[in-house]
């Protein structure tokens, strides 16, 4: 189990390479995506059982480092990694 | 099981994959007899990458070696073809280095990382000769501009060079932008970079003393471009192991940035015995070239190289190509000091081994001897090809297919000579590469004097002196598919006269030759043909070839790509304050065209541009004028005889004028030489040409400089601001005029429009 | 005039920010970002570059350097500060100047000689200029759109703290064409052009920058 952050830009700040995704999902033929919103995931590998004191202090962390909060929003829950999901490991 | 030296001693018999790592059967079996019995597949797999055209130049080596052969006598060279790269001295004590290599393939397939991490490739070799980078060039060639797939290539190679060398600090101060349909599928990608030392800081790179430290330092190491070794790891893996490895590298610029810092403060201190790289064939090449070069012999742990991705097998680990790494021979005295220095920068640093006098590169793995071979026989004995090579068939017809007036249609009407000029000024390659050069960095540091699209980047060396070098990259490859041997002397000519068109006096030569496959006769006989031809135009010139680069297999199929052997020429100026810009400035100035125009079209961008002809001859290469010419451009610009000076080559005088008034924001009236055809007159590429702008209270002087010299000199116009309502206007005499406001939003929309 | 030039992991400008101060008639002190003295300075520069390789955000993780936080300490008292390019990133992201740096808009890096027009010279860094002096500085970045919501810009029109405004064309997306900021006391200014790569005609557009770096010099007499 991961802590996951996800953070994304406010919806007011404008998104260029949002747009730029778009509209080179349009080109390939992706014409029913009417928008798109580029943000960031981060996976920590905490040190200990996560309960809501641990999410807690991601949210500290996430608010002081990992997002900024004068252009982006976040949300902190629990997850599994991205490689977790990956069948051939190990 | 780890197949190690006692292991393949006792299973002569065992089948290796030699042939799917690219060996021969004759090779293979050369190795077992440098062996004496078969290789451990971590010795077959650094044979394999060693002895790769890439890394041996098996196929070039013997047509290079008239570089040495024929090299010209000169006292300015400290370092010669043979290390990192070549050392240049450039007077007061200080010495220069400078190399251009390619990273074609890579590009193709990933375009991003393969141009950033041919930038950082060529920034560690000028590292490893003990100078610090100063700046960094980038000559690029894609499929025709129009072609989706160059909107796929381009802004990414772009990009690449950008971000990678924007973030190391390195000023980006010149290159070409050069479209061609044979480039489709092989763009390509030469990196250049240089460096500045002094002479008591140059470095070496074998490794001496025995007990002396074998150190691995910079990134850590993964799968980077390991991709077909991987056939070699699935021989000793048993069930469990990766799946996938990657062909391409993946740069960090930081990463190399504090490299850098890292590595000249270790030199400052004096704690480096000797240092390499970490290029093509990583590790394997970085010991085997080590060991070769110093006392003789290595002893290495593979299992202390710090790894990123730990199911890494030792095959895997000796041929990763992860970026960002060097090797240094340290004494064990300062192997704390060397610590500190990496740990104050966070630059990873691991003890691998250390140096001895066994004449054997010895590899072992958890305690296992994995190699033990004979250095010298993985990294400088490696097979000598001398591939097979005639001449094309069709060449003589390509050569009987000059571009007559018969042949090809000329503009002679006003009218069409006009519209010609506006074609011309926006065909791809001619138009305005701000769209590209506006992504590098080209003041950082704050030595930059001149960057593109001057003739040559200028930078400064010494702030109180003013001691600056001037570079240039050029290759035509039209005129060389033409005539190869001519076309190579060509691609010299103009990359000297670029230099001496600033102001500095060129010293050295570096190079980077792209070709088609060596297998293919007709290839090899253009390669033969070129380095005869670069060979001989440098003993003429006196410019000696201190280093470079070979790129074979640049095609698709049996299309080859035009044989491009791109010319790198650093010079010289004693005083950077008095280089000559490119743009025309001041009205009332005169204009005057030196050197002699003939009816010269093959292989022209006219040709190209207009007609999509190639055939014919290429102009007459005439480096006595050049020399010549070069001799007086110095001197005009030495004694400020000159204001302004742009060089004549694709395009001719119409697009040297366009250059130099859109660049000064300035018109011209210009008259056509009696006796000369207006259209030879703005288009013939003839060489050993440039314009100039001669201050009236100079004219005489200059002129007089030039009928002393018996060089061509004709005045052929004045500087004009044009009338208010106009603007400022390019006006041929009798002919037509052609506002430069048209011409600017022609040639700045070409690039930008099609890359949209 | 003793002024700090702090170097990051990445830092890039930091030389050309010391040769601008000497050609102003200063004195260049190094800092490194691991000190957390900053060894007696009148004025700090935060210079450009791309420290920490620009990871996470442009300047979000030199923001937390142990030299930040006397920077932070002296700024609060009226110590004069210099944000360059990555530094005006670094000043945003410790919140001594507001709003934030994003992507241009053009997506690509930009490196061109910008025009500017002096919006404020009453400032630590200003002073020397005049109110409207149209002047050429290099710009070149790839995150340097400022932003800020609408109240903050606003409040920064309002109280006259936009420092240089682009002219001509907006070359990132910069909202209200804003180039340079300054805090409520006008000792701390961040901009995105490189006023030290133009002192020297040398090697640069002009010697329009030279400007911020002498007027620094002359508000230390003054203060």
């Amino acid at each position: 189990m991961s802590v996951i952050v996800e953070v994304m830009p406010k919806p007011e700040i404008l998104d260029p390479q949002g747009q730029a995704v778009l509209n080179a999902l349009h080109r390939l033929g992706f014409t029913e995506v009417r928008g798109v919103r580029q943000g960031k995931r981060f996976e920590l590998d905490v040190d200990a059982d996560v309960d809501p004191e641990v999410l807690r202090r991601v949210s500290d962390a996430a608010a002081t480092l990992l997002a900024n909060p004068v252009i982006e929003e976040h949300v902190v829950h629990t997850g599994e990694s991205v490689h977790a999901k990956e069948t051939d490991r190990a | 099981m780890t197949d190690s030296v006692s292991t393949a001693a006792q299973t002569p018999d065992v089948e290796q994959p030699w042939a799917e790592l690219g060996l021969k059967a004759d090779e293979y079996a050369t190795i077992r007899e440098h062996l004496g019995r078969r290789p451990t597949s971590c010795e077959l797999a650094m044979y394999s990458v060693m002895w790769s055209e890439h890394c041996s130049y098996k196929s070039s080596k013997v047509h290079l070696r008239q570089f040495g052969e024929k090299a010209p006598q000169t006292d300015a060279l400290l370092v010669g073809i043979g290390e990192n790269a070549g050392v240049v001295d450039v007077g007061d004590g200080y010495a220069v280095t400078f190399k251009v290599e390619s990273h074609n393939h890579p590009s193709y397939v990933e375009p991003h990382q393969g141009a950033a991490t041919g930038v950082g490739g060529i920034v560690r070799d000028i590292l490893a000769m003990g100078a610090r980078p100063i700046g960094v060039m980038d000559p690029l060639r894609f499929g025709p501009l129009d072609a989706p797939d160059t909107r796929r290539v381009l802004p990414g190679v772009v990009a690449g060079v950008g971000s990678y060398g924007n973030c190391l600090g390195l000023p980006n101060i010149g290159g070409e932008v050069v479209f061609d349909p044979s480039y489709a599928g092989n763009p390509l990608v030469n990196a250049l970079c240089v460096g500045v030392m002094k002479h008591d800081d140059i470095q070496s790179s074998g490794a001496t003393g025995v007990g002396n430290l074998v150190v691995l330092y910079g990134a850590k190491t993964g799968g980077d471009g390991i991709g077909g070794v991987s056939v070699l790891a699935s021989e000793t893996f048993t069930d469990s192991g990766p799946t996938k490895r990657p062909s391409v590298q993946v740069g960090d610029p930081f990463t190399e940035k504090l490299l850098i810092e890292c590595t000249l403060e270790l030199f400052r201190d004096d704690v480096v015995v000797a240092i390499q790289d970490l290029g093509g064939a990583g590790l394997s090449c970085a010991t085997s070239e080590m060991a070769s070069g110093g006392t003789g012999g290595m002893q290495v742990a593979l299992d202390k190289v710090p790894l990123r991705d730990s199911t890494l097998a030792p095959e895997e680990i000796l041929m990763s190509e992860s970026q960002e790494r060097m090797m240094a021979i340290v004494e064990p005295a300062k192997i704390e000091a060397f610590m500190a220095v990496c740990e104050r920068w966070d630059v990873l640093a691991t003890v691998l081994g250390e140096v001895t006098d066994t004449g054997r590169l010895v590899v072992t793995w958890h305690g296992e001897t994995v190699v033990d071979v004979p250095p010298r026989t993985v990294a400088h004995e490696g097979p000598v090809y001398s591939r097979p090579y005639h001449r094309p068939g069709w060449q003589d017809a390509l050569q009987a297919d000059e571009p007559t007036p018969q042949r090809l249609a000329r503009p002679t009407s006003p009218t069409d000579l006009r519209d010609t000029v506006l074609r011309m000024a926006a065909a791809p390659n001619l138009a305005d590469k701000e769209w590209v050069t506006e992504q590098y960095d080209r003041f950082v540091l704050g030595n930059t004097v001149l960057a593109q699209p001057e003739d040559s980047g200028v930078l400064r060396i010494d702030e109180q002196t003013g001691l600056g070098v001037a570079l240039s990259t050029d290759c035509n490859g039209r005129y060389a598919k033409l005539d190869p041997y001519e076309g190579a002397r060509l691609a010299l000519a103009e990359s000297y006269r670029n230099v001496a068109a600033v102001g500095a006096r060129p010293l050295a030569v570096t190079n980077c030759l792209n070709f088609g496959s060596p297998e293919d006769p007709e290839v090899m006989w253009q390669f033969a043909e070129a380095t005869r031809g670069l060979a001989d135009a440098c003993l003429e010139l006196g410019v000696p070839v201190t280093g470079g680069n070979v790129s074979f297999y640049n095609q698709t199929g049996d299309t080859a790509i035009l044989p491009t052997p791109v010319v790198g020429v650093l010079g010289v100026i004693d005083d950077v304050t008095r280089r000559t810009p490119q743009a025309f400035t001041t009205p009332g100035q005169v204009v005057y065209l030196l050197g002699e125009t003939r009816d010269e079209f093959g292989g022209s961008e006219w040709a190209h541009e207009v007609h999509q002809h190639l055939g014919g001859r290429p102009p007459r290469c005439d480096l006595d004028a050049e020399r010549a010419l070069g001799e007086i451009l110095i001197h005009a610009s030495r004694d400020g005889l000159v204001d302004a000076a742009h060089d004549l080559s694709d395009g001719g005088l119409a697009q040297a004028l366009v250059e130099s008034c859109l660049r000064g924001n300035i018109g011209v009236r210009v008259w056509v030489p009696d006796g000369l055809d207006p259209f030879v007159f703005l288009f013939s590429e003839s060489q050993a040409r440039a314009v100039v702008a001669v201050p009236r209270s100079e004219e005489v002087r200059f002129t007089d400089m030039c009928t002393a010299r018996r060089f061509p000199h004709q005045r052929i116009g004045v500087l004009d601001d044009g009338d208010p309502d106009t603007g400022p206007v390019i006006d041929v005499q009798g002919q037509f005029a052609v506002a430069l406001e048209q011409l600017r939003e022609l040639r700045t929309r070409r690039l930008p429009d099609a890359m949209a | 005039m003793r002024v700090g030039i702090v170097t990051f992991p990445g830092s890039l400008d930091d030389r050309d920010a010391a040769r601008a101060v000497r050609y102003a008639g200063g004195q260049a002190v190094p800092l490194w970002h691991g000190d957390e003295d900053l060894s007696g300075v009148d004025a700090v520069v935060l210079p450009g570059g791309f420290s920490y390789g620009d990871y996470l955000r442009c300047g979000a993780i030199a923001r937390f350097a142990p030299v930040m936080a006397a920077v932070v300490d002296r700024a609060r008292a009226g110590m004069p500060v210099l944000g360059i390019c990555n530094g005006f990133q670094i000043l945003c992201e410790a919140h001594l100047l507001p709003g934030a740096l994003m992507r241009n808009d053009r997506q690509t890096f930009v490196c061109r000689d910008q025009a500017l027009t002096v919006a404020n010279a009453t400032t630590a860094w200003t002073s020397g200029y005049q109110e409207g002096q149209r002047i050429v500085v290099p710009l070149k970045s790839g995150e340097g759109g400022y932003v800020a919501p609408e109240a903050t810009l606003d409040a920064l029109e309002g109280e006259g703290r936009v420092v240089v405004r682009y002219a001509g064309s907006n070359p990132n997306g910069s909202l209200r064409d804003i180039a340079g900021i300054t805090s409520e006391n006008g000792r701390v200014v961040g901009l995105m052009p490189h006023p030290e790569h133009a002192i020297d005609a040398l090697t640069g557009p002009g010697t329009d920058g030279l400007g911020f770096f002498s007027s620094v010099l002359a508000s230390a007499v003054s203060a």
